[in-house]
């Protein structure tokens, strides 16, 4: 049986339609890459995933159960907005979700088991390279910075996949070539299964072990949200031949998107 | 050079109090001339005669409480605006947080707390007197009443603030709907609802002495009131002052604890 398993799920707000016919199962430690034109509907079905959406038909199937409709600490997420909390210095904001699963009624625990979850949340800061900062607020954090701290938030609860909704869109493209390095380490590190939403088909092809291509298969000129956004190309990206693989493909899918 | 440009420098301060000595004077002439005309008298009274008044609040005491005046009057007031406040504080911050936080009661409470506040608190003032009579929970219930809905329709908004990417990023943390109020709203809402009380701090002396001036027989509306009947402006002008100072008083201190309790309030804007 396959890890993730999506099942003729489709996608409708009122009569139009986001998302038709989606089926294909993701293994174990796959890292999926999702390209596509803008409105194609790849956050659309990152948020299926996530929970704060649900199919409109069809059903995904995370281990054979069904996904639970709110989002849940079996899937973590990484926005392209920075999402921390202004309140807690970066080791506080990676320590907080082991803190919530201790301590239901103050989210807050002390004596051995804080530093015992100390220890690991620091250990996962420095996985990202943020020892140095544990102890700056978010806000005084550059935006690389703050989202290698968003991903330490979301890997220390050791989620059963990891969803990235263009994490590094809005990065200068230095710190984006070292987040991408990061990523892929930790991605080898942790076994991660992840979904990676992206407008940089470069990076697509360089990060991904599977190329989710979504677009329009059907037009009506008369109706344009007739018909919805599908996979319309599944690539699986040997890691051997990946690097030349991309370079070839990078043009090809650049003018599809645009 | 352009005056958006010009920046008072290292006279900033000498330009602060500027006003400040410049009203004195203005009443200094003022008093002068009416006093020269008529020794007798008692709008502007002179620096002298504000300093005899002034020195008898303080130090004689009262026949009746044996404590002096302006000490007993401070201290009822403070007390009734430090009740009066921390229980509008307290429905702000519990209303404001489950109105925000919940759509489920949001639905259930806004339009009616948006009805309630819309109510001018004086207006229930009469009901208030009949209900607690000329006891303290009338004066308290005033302030409370007046100032709460505020505090609520702000303390919602700032919770509803809070971002869906971040509420959704807390739930994949594994945070329960009350985890989310302890660790996430609550700690976004409070320096926020203590700026909003420092805003509120304005309509709570405005309550305190139309409640004390109306219904009390001690505190410093009552006082100024009362005064006013003899035309005694010798003791109306320091009570005017002294309150004033109390009101920048309380804003500086809840400003000292939002900036100390909250150092990441300031940098995150």
């Amino acid at each position: 049986m396959s890890y993730l398993q999506i099942r003729n799920v489709w996608k409708t707000y009122d009569d139009n339609v986001i998302l038709e016919k989606l089926n294909f199962t993701i293994e174990k430690g796959e890292f999926c890459t999702l390209i596509g034109p803008s409105g194609c509907g790849k956050s659309t079905f990152l948020r299926m995933l996530l929970g704060q959406d649900t199919p409109s038909r069809g059903t995904i199937l995370l281990e054979g159960e069904p996904l639970s409709a709110e989002p849940g600490s079996d899937r973590g997420v990484v926005f392209q907005k920075y999402t921390l909390f202004p309140h807690l210095k970066a080791l506080e904001n990676v320590m907080l979700g082991l803190e919530m699963e201790h301590s239901p009624l103050l989210g807050k625990v002390f004596g051995s088991t804080r530093r015992r979850i100390k220890e690991e949340a620091m250990a996962m800061l420095e996985s990202v390279g943020l020892e140095q900062s544990a102890l700056k607020y978010p806000s005084e954090l550059s935006g690389g910075m703050q989202q290698r701290l968003s991903i330490a938030q979301a890997l220390v609860k050791k989620p059963k996949i990891l969803l990235l909704d263009e994490p590094f869109g809005a990065l200068d493209p230095g710190s984006r070539a070292d987040m991408q390095e990061l990523v892929r380490g930790l991605w080898k590190m942790y076994g991660l299964t992840a979904f990676m939403v992206t407008h940089d088909v470069k990076e697509a092809f360089e990060l991904g072990t599977r190329l989710l291509v979504f677009d329009k298969v059907r037009h009506d000129p008369q109706a344009p949200n007739a018909y919805g956004a599908t996979v319309v190309n599944d690539i699986k990206l040997d890691k051997n031949k990946r690097k030349n693989k991309g370079e070839e493909n990078v043009e090809k899918y650049e003018t599809t998107i645009a | 050079m352009r005056l958006i440009n010009l920046n008072a420098g290292r006279f900033s301060p000498l330009l602060k109090i500027l006003p400040f000595v410049i009203l004195g004077l203005v009443y200094w002439i003022a008093a002068d001339a009416r006093h020269a005309l008529n020794p007798e008298d008692k709008l502007l009274p002179t620096f002298e005669a504000l300093g005899d008044a002034i020195k008898t609040m303080v130090m004689e005491p009262d026949e009746l409480t044996e404590e002096p005046i302006l000490y007993t009057d401070t201290i009822a007031s403070l007390t009734r605006i430090a009740k009066g406040l921390g229980i509008a504080t307290a429905i702000g911050l519990i209303l404001g947080i489950v109105q925000g936080t919940l759509p489920l009661f949001r639905s259930l409470l806004s339009p009616f707390s948006a009805a309630i506040s819309l109510i001018p608190p004086i207006a229930i003032l009469p009901i208030l007197l009949v209900v607690f009579g000329m006891e303290e929970s009338a004066k308290v219930a005033l302030i409370a009443i007046g100032v709460a809905p505020f505090l609520v329709r702000d303390t919602q908004q700032r919770s509803m603030e809070l971002s869906e990417e971040l509420l959704i990023k807390v739930q994949t943390l594994g945070a329960s709907t009350w985890q989310i109020i302890v660790r996430v709203v609550l700690p976004h809402v409070m320096p926020r609802l203590l700026d909003a009380l420092r805003l509120s701090l304005g309509s709570a002396w405005l309550f305190l002495i139309t409640a004390e001036a109306i219904a009390s027989s001690e505190g410093l509306g009552y006082r100024i009131f009362l005064m006013r009947r003899y035309m005694e402006m010798d003791v109306i002008l320091p009570y005017v002052a002294w309150i004033t100072l109390l009101a920048f008083l309380m804003d500086w201190v809840l400003a000292v604890i939002i900036r100390k309790a909250f150092p990441w309030y300031r940098k995150e804007k």
